[in-house]
This record gives C-alpha cells, structure tokens and sequence, in this order.
C-alpha cells in the first residue's frame, strides 16, 4: 500500500530525511483511548474478581488467586463495577471505530496478517529469540507484528463477547452456551483478560526496544527514518 | 511519490498531528475525583439504561434438570443483616399498597391459590459466582392480577422484614419466570432463605431477588430502588 512519504531537507545541516505518515489519526486516537480503557477494564475487573477469586462453587470456596488491591481499580465491588460498566462502552466504541475505519480507508493492508505472511513468522521469532539474524524490513509491520496486532484486535472482539455472555447470560444465553456455559464464560473472559495484558507487555518491551522515533510515530503519525523504502 | 519538506515545516505539521490528540486527554477527567462521581453514575446509569432497552419477555432464563441442581446445602446465604429476622409466621402477610385495585393484607394461603410453578435456574450473585437452585411459588404476574394493579404502572417496590428493600421495573414483575417463591427445593423456604415468600426472579441478579418479603407497592414513579442500588450498584441489573 502507498504511504505518504516525504524528504525533510535540513539546510542548516545540509541533511535529508526521510519520513513516512505511517498511523493515520483515527488510528493514533483508537490506540491510546484503548490504552486508557484497557487499562481501566483491566484495573477494575481484577477487583470484580476479588470479589470471587475462584471458578468453582461458592460452598466451599477455593481462593485460585489473591490479586492485591493495590493493583486494582475501584476500590470495592461496586465501585469497580461503575467502572467496568462505564468504560466497557469507550473500550467498545474505540474498538468500532478502529475496525470501521481500517476496514473503510484500506488502512488494515498495512496491519492484518494474511495467509503471504506465515513464512515470515519464524524468523522473526527467531530473530527476537533466538538471536537469529534480522530479516529485512519490507514494510511498515514484520510478518510477526501482523500476526501480533490481528491478534490483539481478535482478543478484543473475545473479551467484549465473554463480557457480554457473564452480563447478560439470561439475553444472550446463546453466547453464553457457545462458550460453554456461563462459568465458561467467566474463566474466559479471565483468560482473555490475561492473553491482553501479555500482548501490552510484549507490546511495551518492542515500543521500549524500537526508540524515540517509532513511539513519536503514535502521536504525529509521522515516523522519521523508517527502516523499511518509503515507496 | 515523495514530496519535499524543510524540517521547520516538519515540525510544524508534526505538531499539528500530535495537537489533534487531545480530545484524549478528556479521559484525564476520571482522575478527578469530583468529576469522576458524577461521570461514573452517568456510566451506570447508560448501562442500565441499555440493560432495560435489552430486556426480552420473551427471552427465558434457562432451565435445567433436577441432575444438575446444587445440593441446598451449598446454596449460599447471603443476608445484608441477620440469617433470620424473626418472622412471626402466623400472623405474617403481605400488605399491598399503591396502584392497585385491592389493597390490603395478603396471606400465604392467599398466595398459594394462585397456580404454583417450579423451576431450576440459576442465581447469579454480583460476586461473580452462581448456583443452581429450585424455586417454587406463584408467578408475581398472577399475583399482581389477583390485586389488580394498574397496568400502565412501571415499578414494583417491596419491602422486607430486615428492612431491605428493592425495586423491580414492571416488564420484569411481569416475567413469566419472576415468581413470588414460597418453596426452595420442594420445601417451604427456611428462616435464612427468606420465609416465607421472596422473590426468585431469574433475569435478575441475586441482589435483587429480595428475601422475607413484607410489604408490595404498585407505583408510577420510581422512588426506592433498593439496598445495594443505594449503596452504588446498578438499578436495573438484568441477566
């Protein structure tokens, strides 16, 4: 896909760069209120889950995780609750919005792992690793970047329908049953929860590993010297 | 095609870009706390608000079979004050007030000539775990019947004998499966289950299904809505 593209000339320096528009503002604007949503649907849920830190009967009770309370959100049951049931609708609209327009703009060719991208998994991997060498960069995402954020936006999809399955079991029993029954339900929603929170730490540690450049191009779009040709 | 540019003009649009991001900083207004109240309960209140755009008469809570019942002594006993508030069981009524056309004080044989149905369902409580149980009684739509309350009303409020109270919108009151249960398990209900009528409504969470009922009120407007809600839990709750 053509991305705009442009050579800065630095007169003083007698310079040129290269810079490519690589996140277009509608993307840039879904990520960080998801990041904030994400955050608080993380926060707060791990207090729901305090409430009752296990997946078996109630009588008699077995603790699976005791999660501290400084690491949660909302402060008790019901107050977590008004936060899960306030941003779960930002966390979904941020998620319509992003799906509607990548898939409106043609923007998602940059980003959704398709059936071309499999070989170029393995030696991403191996590269990250296993110290393997680096593959060249081609385009804006490596084949496994692709695979990570395509899979990232599946989570998602997952996470809202579990929600809504632990919600609404008796309107949506039909989903609840997909997943095999409202306990089901709940432990994947927990699990899904989890898949999510190792994506943003894998997530963290490339923005960390990748520098300034790479992360200045989430909030201008704008990424300075990419590694991969403009055009 | 790449087009030229000097850094200045770079830098300019670059700022440009980033300064189109601050609509996201309007979250920021959950970190203050005086914001964050008012802006949580709206959240809540949307959430209800849908929760009731949801809601489906026709949608049925499942039922299972007697096989997959949890055994009543692990069905638990949640009380937000006393296991038994010491109900006199032979002079105990339910006194019906509000927007019908027979007020007055209900026995349980009363109630209990209504068609009594059984059902297994599941309780879920707010905690997050839930149970199998089954209930027994008569069906609150029959009864609201019986009393004559107005059809064009919207709540029905009750009131209990450790003086919790709770709220029902009508389109629930008039559930199939919303009964006044006056048996758990083919037994009349024991002192810590709410005897001797409660509410079994299986589209509502556990909260709700209020035990040791005392009093009814058939109303227009919404004026109590009930323990938890008060305490900062959703209104309408529906499954």
């Amino acid at each position: 896909m053509a991305t705009r593209a442009v050579a800065i000339e630095d007169v003083k320096k007698g310079e040129v760069t290269e810079a490519v528009y690589e996140h277009p503002f509608v993307v840039r604007l879904c990520h960080w209120v998801n990041a904030v949503s994400l955050f608080v649907m993380a926060g707060s849920g791990l207090q729901i889950f305090r409430a009752f830190p296990s997946f078996g009967a109630k009588i008699p009770q077995k603790d699976l995780l005791n999660w501290p309370k400084a690491f949660a959100l909302g402060g008790w049951l019901g107050g977590a609750l008004q936060w899960h049931l306030t941003f779960m609708w930002i966390y979904i609209a941020s998620g319509l919005l992003y799906v509607g327009y990548q898939i409106c703009s043609g923007n998602y060719k940059q980003v959704l792992f398709v059936r071309r991208d499999i070989p170029g998994v393995w030696p991403m991997v191996r590269h990250y690793f296993f110290f393997g060498p680096k593959p060249p960069a081609k385009e804006a995402y490596n084949p496994l970047q692709k695979h990570a954020y395509t899979s990232a936006i599946g989570l998602g999809v997952l996470s809202v329908l579990t929600g809504l399955a632990i919600w609404k079991p008796v309107q949506f029993s039909w989903l609840a049953w997909m997943m095999g029954g409202f306990h089901w339900a709940r432990l994947w929603h927990f699990l899904i929860m989890w898949a999510l929170l190792a994506f943003v730490f894998g997530h963290l540690v490339m923005v960390a590993l990748h520098g300034w450049s790479n992360f200045v191009s989430m909030l201008t779009g704008w990424k300075k010297d990419p590694e991969y040709p403009s055009e | 095609m790449n087009s030229r540019t000097d850094s200045r003009r770079f830098r300019t649009m670059s700022r440009r870009e980033l300064l189109k991001l601050t609509p996201v900083l309007a979250l920021g207004a959950f970190a203050i706390p005086k914001l964050r109240e008012p802006m949580l309960k709206s959240g809540l209140a949307f959430s209800d608000w849908a929760s009731a755009r949801l809601f489906r008469s026709s949608h049925l809570a499942p039922t299972f079979a007697d096989s997959d019942l949890s055994p009543f002594d692990k069905f638990p006993i949640n009380g937000y004050d006393v296991d038994d508030p010491g109900v006199d069981f032979d002079k105990w009524t339910l006194t019906v007030t509000g927007e019908v056309q027979k007020p007055g004080d209900y026995t349980l044989a009363q109630i209990q000539v209504l068609p009594k149905f059984t059902q297994n369902t599941r309780h879920v409580c707010v905690e997050g775990w839930d149970v199998i149980g089954q209930f027994s009684g008569a069906r609150l739509s029959d009864f609201l019947q019986m009393i004559g309350a107005d059809p064009t009303a919207r709540v029905v409020n009750v009131e209990c004998a450790d003086d919790y109270y709770e709220s029902l919108d009508m389109a629930t009151a008039m559930h199939p499966q919303s009964l006044l249960c006056y048996e758990m398990y083919g037994r009349p209900l024991t002192p810590e289950h709410g005897a001797p009528l409660r509410l079994s409504i299986p589209t509502k969470i556990g909260y709700k299904q209020a035990k040791y009922l005392t009093d009814l009120k058939v109303s227009h407007v919404l004026q109590r809505v009930g323990y938890w809600e008060d305490q900062g839990y959703s209104e309408f709750y529906g499954l």
